[in-house]
């Protein structure tokens, strides 16, 4: 589904050039959830934003769904394949579109007839209901916009989806709601994940392998059941592991 | 058991809004000893609002009632501005979430420390310059001279949280308020953060109010939690045992976590009761009185 060989991300130009991302290959298979993890600065989004299109300084190869892509352009059969899910859902709604002009405009993008039935389809499928439907990003809380992002995403039937720390800036009973969901659409609709993360524990529970990222590099690929075992290969994922287990009095 | 250094009973704040008054912290009421306090719970649950309180940092239109509010004996309630300014930094100090929102971007870091002492320690330039490179090293900055001359942003957020503490810390308070001191931290650096704030607790026996919403992290680190749900403490507990833990509102926190040791299909979900809101507490003793031996 997804191929990204020898991906350079760099940002600036020389001496104040930063290389982002340095030299990252991986593979996600159809149906699979990947999960990228890292502490901030180690490159894990900038990713997902280059996947996207949102970058264009980067060098390497990228394949979707057997199609190579370059640069920042996209065309539409790649955002009808892929879609983006952004963390912060208080920042990726416009605060004066409606719920139903958001996904209006979507579902109008992504060349959709019956758009009123979609919408309610759309809705009915993130679990907001249609009373949702002509409501402000301000009359809504922060779990109820991160399932206005997803529905978003879904307008095009998607088959890959992009999601940047989708319940970082979530409280954790809602983290569970929105976790769920996202396990709940991938099994309906057959969808692959790329899941970037800094919680393992969120990683562990999405996701079937995971890239543990530090620089700009991707230190190791590990099945899940060797994170649940604190099993990496590596001296830094065995430290990320420990230290995200919690505080132990020094 | 000795005297608490800080005793809350009581404490309501409000807002008046369109719709009516609108209750943020409705009856909170604990003592601070020489101890990690926990305060946990969910965005709008009220905790920060209770920190704030204790420092007088609630703005009008917003009220601050309690039928008590004391630092070692003397009450703090309500206390005119000169009055809280004698207070705030050198006897109750405060640690807010994003050391880029609470730096001054455009004063050297030095020169902000420095101020900050000076302000409540008096005293020349030179002896505080002194006090504010040792102050750095205390919080494990390796190059304090450098640090000194630069300015927030050119410093990372770990290293921004430890200025914010060594600021915080250089004129000696009694209790230090940290308000989600480390959920703008990488993991790694977390630790380095917390190590330095448990320090500070055992060396110099100060109270620290612990204000978060990682609930297993509060549990590691504190040595009491209070569990607040819509502006109440809903239960107060000793944070080893947390896992027994016996409101449904802490339990259900709890199990909506995933774990890497336990793998579910699905995680359990919140089921929010109505009741939550004004039920009598679980254990009304243990809201107050301090844990023997602190």
């Amino acid at each position: 589904m997804l191929n990204v060989e020898n991906l350079d991300v760099w940002f600036g130009f020389p001496p104040d050039r930063v290389d982002a991302v340095k030299q990252v290959s991986f593979t996600v298979a159809q149906g699979e959830s990947f999960g990228l993890v890292g502490e901030s600065g180690s490159g894990k989004s900038t990713i997902l934003r280059a996947i996207a299109g949102l970058i264009d300084s980067w060098s390497g190869r990228v394949d979707v769904a057997g199609q190579a892509v370059h640069g920042s352009h996209r065309d539409r059969a790649f955002y009808k394949t892929v879609q983006m899910v952004f963390q912060d859902p208080y920042a990726s709604l416009h605060p004066r579109h409606s719920v139903d002009a958001v996904l209006h405009e979507a579902l109008k993008l992504q060349g959709m007839d019956n758009i009123d039935r979609r919408i309610n389809q759309l809705l009915d499928d993130v679990g907001l209901g249609r009373g949702f439907r002509f409501r402000y990003p301000h009359q809504l809380s922060g779990g109820q916009r991160q399932r206005v992002a997803i529905a978003r995403a879904l307008a095009g039937n998607p088959r890959l989806l992009l999601l940047d720390e989708p319940t970082s800036a979530l409280d954790v009973s809602v983290q569970a709601e929105i976790l769920n969901l996202l396990t709940d659409l991938r099994r309906e609709h057959g969808l692959t994940y790329v899941m970037v993360s800094h919680d393992l524990a969120v990683v562990g529970h999405m996701c079937d392998r995971l890239a543990v990222m530090q620089h700009g590099q991707i230190v190791e690929v590990m099945e899940v059941d060797a994170l649940r075992r604190g099993a990496g290969q590596q001296d830094y994922t065995r430290h990320l592991i420990r230290a995200s287990a919690g505080y132990e009095r020094a | 058991m000795t005297e608490p250094m800080l005793s809350v009973r009581n404490l309501h704040v409000s807002f008046p809004t369109r719709q009516g008054v609108f209750e943020a912290v409705r009856g909170v009421s604990f003592d601070l000893g020489r101890e990690r306090l926990g305060v946990v719970g969910e965005s709008g649950s009220g905790k920060s609002m209770t920190g704030r309180a204790i420092l007088g940092l609630v703005r009008p239109p917003g009220q601050v009632r309690a039928d008590r509010m004391d630092l070692g004996g003397q009450s703090i309630l309500n206390l005119p501005e000169r009055g809280m300014r004698k207070i705030r930094g050198s006897r109750i100090s405060m640690v807010m979430q994003d050391p880029k929102f609470s730096l001054n971007p455009v004063m050297t870091i030095g020169d902000q420390i420095i101020e900050a002492y000076r302000l409540h320690a008096g005293g020349g330039k030179a002896a505080a310059r002194k006090k504010a490179l040792e102050m750095l090293k205390a919080v494990q900055i390796r190059d304090p001279e450098r640090v000194m001359d630069a300015y927030p942003h050119e410093v990372s957020g770990g290293m921004g949280q430890r200025i914010m503490i060594a600021m915080m810390l250089a004129p000696d308070p009694e209790i230090l308020i940290a308000d989600e001191p480390t959920s703008a931290l990488d993991v790694s650096v977390r630790t380095e953060v917390l190590n330095i704030m448990d320090r500070l607790v055992r060396d110099r026996g100060m109270g620290l109010i612990f204000i978060s919403h990682d609930l297993n992290l509060v549990a590691q680190f504190c040595d009491r939690v209070l569990i607040m749900y819509a502006g109440r403490v809903v239960e107060t507990l000793a944070a080893q045992d947390l896992h027994n833990a016996r409101h449904p509102y802490t339990q259900g926190l709890l199990n909506s976590l995933p774990r890497l040791d336990a793998p579910v299909d699905r995680l359990p979900v919140l089921q929010r009761q109505e009741n939550w809101r004004s039920d009598p507490l679980i254990d009304q003793g243990l809201e107050t009185e301090l844990p023997k031996g602190v």
